[in-house]
């Protein structure tokens, strides 16, 4: 049966963004793997030659035509933003890209 | 004003066609109900009580300028707060879009508007519809009305109990592992997942969005069977959204009949977990569908047994990807920016503070679940566990026209007693998931309350999709033979609030 | 690493051999987004392009540009593709900021295009073929704009603006296989690629491909194996270089850069790099350790496309004359080498120069201009030919003064230098800074005769037979009327007035 570490949920937390407090790994980390070892039965028909189904409907090819439609205006658009600046979202510095 | 209340959908739209009563009497009697009640319930996140009166008298100046009025024109509807709307907060029961007011109307929004139904305001769920008791909102649970110290099924279980408790003849759920039936179920009223694919996502805020449909709910299945046609259709902003005409299901529901039909019993749908008056009520269920001229037909779906496992794969999965874009970026809740940290803490920060138990450790098992190493065995052979159902249920709907089940294994439990214990929680779903994974409509009907404790129990009827008039025409009649039966609805029974 | 710690190129190659991939973002010159129906118009107001689905707001839902999908077919078909007959989106998963949905909708393992290829000549005419992977569709993400740093980077700012009116734009991701065996010619062979590519984007109309203006980026991913060896080197990703002549210093950097660190016994880190276009070197950024995990899966709000065979086939029968056909005919047209036609591609100049004929130049001289004075000003100014403040039209004009007589070439360089100063048209750079040749017989004649009455010696050597010393006369002219006088009808006039004919 597969394991969940507490060391996983936390790879796993910061994957998802998620700032968890030491306890609520802990707390996690037990749930988790009572889940995933429930759950894991799914894994009996890995080996089957069946199709995966993403969507529950046979549908393909739905597009539209490559025509404007209006556009929120900057107000709305920015409406619900924490914070704004020169007509733009503000947000905090950003790491990472250089 | 009591009695006015008590109205279904269909009787308040013919009196205010016939002029016996105004809109603005019917949305004051509501608006009075909740202001009595609600305190207790906690059915509702937001009141939108002028809001509510304007639709209304908009509704009588177009009965008395002689305009013609839709089928359900002026009737008061408590909308899941999952449903964008412009003109009040949309918080999907999180405290991280806590007082957002989205700029745009949810397609489903639009269609209640146009058809003149008069929207109370928006109602109570777990967080971001995950959940089966609504005890996951965070702000705070709803009682059920037939026992306040008891869950009234979740997600969408503000719907339910406004619906139990007469705060409103009809609500709207969403159903993604039967947040619509299951609540339904627990409240004794009416609740209807639909093909998915019929009722427009746009504008629903995504949970597992190969799952999520949105519903409507009623006290009874005519009722259910309006407000299925008001909000069904296609609609070109959502991509999955099926492109034919909807099933008459008013029709259906006018003209109930199970004669000569054939009623499908599937074997995985009972046995340990099952409570025992739960049972005894579906068995009297069949014995009545029987006695209305039903063929009963015994069925085999063993794949059913993987449902609840692939759901808890497939639903985090996708809503751990639906949830991203919760960053305290663009709106919501934004925790921690004191202007030194960088936008990633800050996201993770509010994340971290903004989301409850539940949508963590689903945003932290899906992240798992997709992660690379673990795909294949866990999303991937969960949706192939989607094909092996999708193909039991084909099986089956060659042989019958539709498939009963008890909605739940069990009567509505205590508020808090399953609060930790997410394998037990997700329990409740047994019974509904299957029909979300292959996407074919359902509904839950009240069936009688448990001999054990007096609680309501659902009848589910399953249907091919596409066919969610057969829901309609068996649930109706099912419906009348048992209010015959009872001399009465079943939510007469419920103790006064 | 500075460029002095470089191993040198020639020394680079004499060990080690290069391979490369490369993959370039092309932005879609559609209407509408990918997935909305917002307008894509340049230069509009921040966030006034953007709607609930490309801002990601919760309950939005993407529905699927046909012309997006269109587009991706008709560049799969002339890159030699297959089509898939079912294909899905997928969801790419990571968080950053310019991100409104916190995931790309991209492709992932059902790309609509794969396993092509293209030729693309080199400029000795050679014919290299590079490997298509793959083209598939995605969308772009917003801009943000770094507040409070020194010079607009994200490093040192206090926090960052974002516009999401780029967000959602369809962009192609094209990437190639593996490009092995260029050896020292890999960044030639990396910038003949995007040049070609480019002009196969644009013959298409799908996209305007503009470098300079974000509309086609490239990737160079490079890595270096000892020669004579198989096994692939690690590599390193250097991310959006944005011209072709940067693709190509870019690719020759890493190579040197490679070289080095591998030369002195290091290990090159997979990490993804930055071109700075002052001095063509790449810096450090992003570590690509294994934490990257982008948990792909098909996108549920969206359908598979399935386009069918007989929409494909359509496409394939109404692509465009292929660039390469029409530099072929182009250049038996112009009688031009294959050498100078590839020189042409590479500036970029193939339809800055069929849109100058097409204005009226004869082609000799449209390609005179392009290829001389323009291109030596683009490359000064690090930028491309397309770049340059002049349009076509104008280039015409200048070629059509010269041909009437109005400009020597010399007055036109300087009539082009002020068009590209901002001066404005040809005709009003003329006017304003007085270039018109000086066509008045009697005023040229005036100063012929000070010339010859002011170098009297000269003039006798002419008069005795040395016509060769001539030159120093009309230049005296020349000096005289500031250089706005025919050369060659101050010369005929020296020669009339001292009475002697060219032998
Ligand atoms: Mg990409
Ligand atoms: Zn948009």
């Amino acid at each position: 049966m597969p394991g969940i570490t507490r060391e996983e949920v936390a790879h796993l937390a910061r994957l998802a963004r998620l700032e968890l407090k030491d306890e609520e790994l802990d707390h996690f980390a037990g749930q988790l793997d009572d889940i995933i070892g429930a759950v894991a039965r799914v894994s009996e028909v890995a080996d089957q030659d069946v199709p995966p189904t993403s969507h529950p409907l046979p549908l393909t090819n739905v597009m539209r035509a490559d025509e404007v439609r209006p556009s929120l205006t900057p107000e709305q658009a920015l409406s619900g933003a924490p914070a704004q600046e020169q007509q733009r979202f503000k947000v905090p510095q950003i790491l990472g890209e250089e | 004003m009591a009695d006015l209340i008590k109205l279904t959908a269909a009787e308040i739209a013919a009196k205010i066609a016939s002029g016996e009563l105004t809109a603005v009497e019917v949305t004051e009697a509501h608006l009075a109900r909740i202001e009595a009640v609600d305190e207790k319930v906690n059915a509702y996140l937001h009141v939108d009580r002028e809001g509510a009166l304007a639709q209304a008298r908009a509704v009588d100046e177009k009965k008395a300028r002689g305009e013609k009025l839709g089928p359900l024109a002026g009737v008061p509807l408590a909308l899941k707060d999952i449903f964008t709307t412009q003109d009040m907060p949309t918080t999907v029961g999180s405290k991280i879009l806590e007082g957002w007011i989205p700029p745009y109307d949810a397609t489903l929004t639009k269609r209640l508007k146009a058809a003149d139904v008069v929207i109370l305001g928006k109602t109570n769920m777990d967080e971001f519809a995950m959940g089966s008791s609504t005890e996951n909102s965070a702000y705070g649970p709803t009682g059920n009305p037939w026992d306040l110290t008891k869950i009234p099924g979740g997600s969408g279980g503000g719907s339910s109990a406004a619906l139990a408790s007469y705060q409103a003849p009809l609500a709207i759920g969403t159903d993604t592992g039967g947040s619509i039936r299951q609540p339904a179920a627990v409240t004794g009223t009416v609740g209807v997942k639909p093909t998915y694919g019929a009722v427009s996502r746009y504008g629903m805020v995504a949970f597992s969005s190969s799952l999520d449909q949105g519903g409507p709910c009623a006290r009874t299945v005519l009722d259910a069977a309006l407000l299925h046609e008001v909000i069904a259709g296609h609609d070109e902003l959502d991509s999955t959204s099926i492109d034919a005409a909807v099933p008459a299901v008013v029709d259906a529901a006018r003209n109930g009949s199970v004669a000569g039909m054939r009623v499908g019993v599937v074997k995985q749908f009972r046995g340990e977990g099952y409570q025992a008056g739960v049972l005894q009520r579906f068995d009297e269920s069949v014995e009545l569908l029987k006695s209305l001229g039903a063929e009963i037909v015994e069925l085999d779906c063993p794949s059913f047994d993987l449902a609840l496992s692939a759901y808890y794969l497939i639903a985090p999965s996708e809503c751990s990807s639906n949830l991203a874009r919760f960053d305290a970026m663009r709106y919501g809740l934004r925790v921690g920016d004191d202007g030194t940290r960088s936008a990633e803490d800050v996201t993770a920060l509010t994340r971290e503070a903004g989301f409850g138990d539940e949508v963590k450790r689903r945003i932290i098992l899906g992240t798992y679940a997709l992660s690379s190493g673990y795909y294949d065995a866990y999303y991937g052979s969960a949706q192939k566990v989607r094909t092996l159902i999708t193909r039991d249920f084909e099986k089956s709907f060659e042989t019958v026209d539709v498939i009963v089940s008890p909605t739940t294994p069990t009567t509505a439990f205590p508020i808090g007693e399953r609060a930790d214990d997410p394998m037990a929680m997700y329990l409740a779903d047994l019974c509904t998931i299957p029909s979300n994974l292959a996407g074919n409509s359902a509904m839950s009907l009240p069936c009688g309350l448990a001999p054990e404790d007096g609680l309501p129990v659902g009848l589910q009827i399953i249907a091919p999709a596409m066919k969610d008039d057969r829901l309609y025409q068996v649930g109706s009649a099912v419906e009348a033979a048992f209010v015959e039966k009872w001399g009465h609805p079943l939510l007469e029974e419920a103790p006064s609030l | 690493m500075t460029v002095t710690d470089l191993v040198s190129y020639e020394d680079a190659l004499a060990a080690y051999d290069p391979v490369m991939g490369l993959e370039v973002h092309v932005e879609l010159g559609t209407k509408t987004k990918m997935f909305c129906g917002c307008a894509t118009t340049l230069g509009a107001d921040a966030n006034a392009q953007t709607c609930p689905t490309c801002l990601g707001l919760p309950g939005s839902l993407p529905v699927v540009n046909a012309i997006g999908v269109e587009s991706a077919i008709k560049i799969g078909l002339a890159l030699n593709c297959s089509i898939a007959e079912w294909c899905r989106f997928a969801r790419k998963n990571y968080f950053y900021p310019d991100m409104p949905k916190n995931f790309q909708t991209s492709q992932y393992d059902e790309p609509i295009a794969f396993d092509g290829y293209l030729d693309v000549q080199l400029e000795d005419g050679e014919v290299f073929r590079v490997q298509i992977e793959r083209a598939h569709m995605e969308e772009d993400t917003g801009k943000s704009t770094h507040v409070g740093g020194a010079t607009g980077r994200i490093h040192g700012a206090s926090h960052s603006l974002l516009d999401y009116n780029r967000a959602g734009i369809p962009l192609i991701e094209i990437v190639t296989k593996p490009i092995e065996g260029a050896g020292e010619r890999a960044p030639e062979v990396a910038k003949a690629y995007v040049a070609e590519l480019r002009e196969l984007i644009k013959a298409l109309g799908v996209s305007e491909a503009r470098m300079e203006m974000g509309q086609m980026r490239c990737d160079v991913n490079l890595s270096l194996r000892p020669n004579g060896t198989e096994k692939l080197g690690t590599r390193s990703e250097t991310k959006n270089v944005n011209s072709l002549r940067s693709v190509e210093r870019a690719a020759r950097f890493e190579i040197q850069r490679h070289a080095a660190v591998l030369s002195s016994g290091g290990t090159i880190v997979q990490e993804t790099r930055h071109f700075h276009e002052e001095d063509g070197s790449t810096t450090a950024g992003r570590i690509k350790d294994n934490a990257e995990d982008y948990r792909y899966f098909p996108e549920p709000d969206l359908v598979p496309v399935a386009p069918a065979r007989e929409w494909v086939e359509e496409l394939r029968g109404a692509l465009p004359e292929l660039p390469r056909l029409r530099r072929n005919r182009l250049r038996e047209e112009w009688g031009v080498s294959a050498h100078d036609m590839q020189s042409i591609l590479n500036a970029g100049a193939v339809d800055l120069i069929v849109a100058t004929t097409e204005a009226g130049a004869d082609s000799a001289s449209a390609r005179k201009w392009w290829m001389g004075e323009l291109a030596r000003r683009a490359n000064e100014d690090g930028v491309d030919l397309a770049a340059l403040p002049i349009t076509p039209v104008q280039v015409a004009r200048v070629a059509a003064l010269v041909a009437e007589g109005s400009l020597n070439d010399k007055l036109a360089r300087q009539t082009i230098e002020g068009v590209l100063a901002g001066e404005g048209d040809p005709d009003t750079v003329v006017e304003k800074r007085g270039l018109k040749v000086v066509s008045d017989e009697g005023a040229l004649g005036s100063a012929v005769d000070e010339a010859i009455a002011g170098n009297a010696a000269i003039a006798d050597k002419i008069r005795g037979g040395k016509v060769a010393a001539a030159g120093a006369l009309v230049g005296a002219v020349m000096k005289a009327t500031r250089g706005q006088a025919d050369a060659a009808r101050v010369r005929e006039l020296i020669l009339e007035r001292l009475g002697v004919t060219e032998g």
